[in-house]
């Protein structure tokens, strides 16, 4: 199977929607790059080229360089969404949310559900989150517990590039508004992903490891970490179970539960401020569903409660690291 | 009258400051000493020092994430600005903003911003804050072309046009938002129209001539000192850099950064004018010039000597009192 980088495969993703279905539009700030300019009308393709090559082949119409609106982006999107379009809307980052939020969680998420069912939101967002590259406090956030929390959205976290393909074919084909949050530090990383088109269903788990010992839940690129983290602790001994939700909504509650029941001890690791986040969700549903099979109480690993600083030293002290994921699952595998 | 001899070489003095600093910036940056991103303002040196120009320690600026410029010309310490960028110790904002977020609170400096469209509305409140305390002082926000089209710059247009507010919209049209022509994405074609559909009167400069720079931003100085409400200055300017370093630029047709560099060189026209004007000589301009690169030079030098903040620092300045 050809190896692919997570880059590639959303972009294959998309080509091939757009391919496949002629309402699909990409929409967003210089998705081609260029426009207005006398160089390369395709020069960007996204910040982060991610968008590169659909300029050229489906043209301006379905290729649609905005402003800097991301409110009338996701608005746009939205609107054309209940008149027949699927659009693919880029916020370049996920820090910028809250310019749009409105369009997003106000209206987006709730046509369905306001208008008794007859409205429809296709719409996908794609967005890039995650700190490590000293982008600074308004460059580096990872929001997806915000969206996470509305009803109406689904919420994906592709953590590898054979899941980014599948995922974001099946956000693509799914009715309703769907969060894409894209890990920006796993754009170069790669795997095998397959030329053809296959989707993966939202609401199912991946398990990269299996253990018995401790389960460890990640979220986007904290996953990577636990895999390595596990496959160290394996020489030692200590086998964990590492899974990977791959929606936070829908969410495989029943996978986590299942896992926590053998293993009866739970490592849950996001980075995402440690106050009402996933890690505390996923905690709390632990807690209430599976508490008879703990034998441990449940670890949190993630950021600390601050803004994502500057420094190179702060900030990788900000973010949850293997070291304190390792930790963590030492802390109860020895709780007596 | 324009400029007098004095002035003229402040801002002279300013404009090759922010150049020489950018400049160093990206070497540094090249050489991997810079954490990040970096946005420089080389070529638009005129606007941020014919504006500062005008404004004291007691009047306000805020910024976008392209914000070193105005922050040297509002009179930011440049050893803490290299310091910052750096992300080490004893930086302006102790190592936790950043290039992006570049600020000098203590000159009225009160930030660089990295939400385009985040200035304008806090800038208003600047404005408010001035009105309300009864002060003649001003607050101006540095918003780009891009930044123009953002809902948040037209929500607080209309709010300063409807409180009567001291706030002046600086917008400098540098042609492009990150790989966007503004041709393309400001659908009036002009800002300084819009501002003006807003209720307030909008002024359009040469960006590149710090003499017709200094003019406009003095009439809107003194307008809003008057208290005659909001006003908008539409600098036209190009940006010498890429939107951030390491942008290959492929949207820009071959040749013509370079030709800009050669015909619209804010600091070659300002020398030119002035030897011209008999404001200057030029060895006035060549010894600042020189007294510049060595205060630069000194900056950064210390600035890669400093150590990164302690790490114990990293839950400091949340809040303002024990949480
Ligand atoms: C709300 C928001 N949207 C998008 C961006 C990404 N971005 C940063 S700078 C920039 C271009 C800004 O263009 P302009 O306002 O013209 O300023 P210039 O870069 O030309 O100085 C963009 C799109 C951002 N930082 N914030």
């Amino acid at each position: 199977m050809p190896i692919k980088t997570y880059r590639q495969a959303i972009n294959e993703a998309m080509a091939m929607e757009m391919r496949r279905d002629s309402t699909v539009i990409v929409i967003g700030e210089d998705v081609a790059g260029g426009a207005g300019c006398s160089g390369d009308r395709d020069a960007y393709g996204g910040v982060m080229g991610v968008t590169k090559g659909l300029f050229p082949e489906f043209g301006e119409a379905r290729v649609i360089d905005t402003p800097i609106t991301e409110s009338a982006i996701m608005g746009a999107a939205a609107g054309s969404a209940q008149a027949g379009l699927r659009p693919i809307a880029e916020l370049m980052f996920m820090d910028f949310l809250g310019v749009c939020f409105d369009q997003i969680y106000n209206q987006a998420a709730k046509f369905r559900y306001m208008f008794g069912g007859k409205a429809e939101c296709p719409m996908v967002v794609r967005t890039m989150a995650g700190a490590g590259l000293r982008g600074g406090a308004q460059h580096s956030q990872n929001l997806t517990q915000m969206v996470t929390m509305v009803p109406g959205l689904k919420v994906v976290c592709p953590t590898n590039a054979y899941d980014a393909k599948g995922l974001l074919i099946q956000a693509i084909r799914d009715n309703d508004c769907v969060i894409f949050v894209e890990d920006k530090f796993l754009y170069e990383t790669s795997c095998e992903v397959p030329d053809e088109d296959y989707t993966i269903p939202f609401g199912e788990a991946n398990f990269l490891r299996e253990g018995s010992d401790v389960t460890i839940v990640g979220i986007s690129n904290t996953v990577n970490k636990a895999v390595a983290v596990a496959d160290r602790l394996a020489a030692e001994g200590i086998s964990c179970d590492v899974i990977d939700p791959r929606t936070t909504s829908p969410l495989d509650e029943d996978a986590i539960i299942e896992s926590v029941e053998t293993t009866g001890r739970l490592v849950v690791v996001d980075e995402m401020t440690p106050r009402c986040g996933l890690a505390a969700d996923i905690s709390s549903i632990v807690a209430e569903k599976a508490f008879g099979a703990l034998r441990a109480p449940i670890k949190k690993v993630t950021a600390v409660h601050s803004p994502i600083p500057f420094a190179p030293d702060l900030e990788d002290a900000w973010m949850p690291q293997e070291a304190d994921i390792e930790a963590a699952v030492r802390e109860v595998m020895g709780y007596k | 009258m324009s400029l007098d001899k004095k002035q003229f070489l402040d801002a002279y003095r300013t404009m090759r400051t922010i150049r020489d600093f950018e400049y160093r910036v990206s070497d540094e940056f090249g050489k991997g000493n810079i954490p990040g991103f970096l946005h420089l303002y080389a070529g638009q040196e005129a606007i941020a020092s014919g504006m500062c120009a005008h404004l004291t320690d007691d009047d306000y600026i805020m910024s976008t994430h392209r914000g070193h410029g105005h922050c040297i010309a509002k009179g930011g310490d440049v050893g803490e600005m290299m310091k910052e960028i750096m992300g080490k110790e004893g930086g302006s904002c102790a190592g936790k903003g950043g290039s992006m977020h570049i600020a000098a609170i203590e000159k009225g400096m009160l930030g660089a911003n990295a939400i385009v469209g985040g200035g304008p509305p806090l800038i208003v409140g600047a404005a408010l804050a001035n009105k309300t305390l009864g002060t003649d002082r001003v607050a101006v926000s540095f918003t780009g072309d891009g930044g123009s089209n953002q809902g948040t710059t037209f929500e607080a247009m209309n709010l300063a046009v409807v409180l009567k507010l001291p706030a002046i919209f600086m917008f400098e049209n540098n042609g492009y938002g990150e790989g966007t022509a503004a041709d393309y994405s400001v659908g009036s074609k002009d800002i300084a129209g819009r501002a003006a559909a807003f209720g307030m009167p909008a002024l359009k400069v040469d960006g590149a001539d710090i003499f017709a720079v200094y003019d406009a931003c003095k009439e809107a100085v003194e307008h809003c000192r008057a208290g005659k409400g909001p006003i908008t200055v539409e600098a036209s300017i190009t940006r010498f850099r890429g939107h951030f370093e390491g942008d290959a630029q492929a949207y820009r047709e071959k040749g013509e950064v370079k030709r800009l560099m050669e015909d619209m060189d804010c600091l070659k026209i300002a020398r030119a004018n002035a030897i011209k004007k008999k404001l200057a000589t030029k060895a006035q301009l060549d010894k600042i010039d020189k007294e510049v690169a060595e205060y630069i030079a000194e900056s950064a030098e210390a600035g890669l000597a400093a150590p990164q903040p302690s790490v114990s620092e990293l839950m400091t300045d949340i809040y303002s009192s024990e949480y």
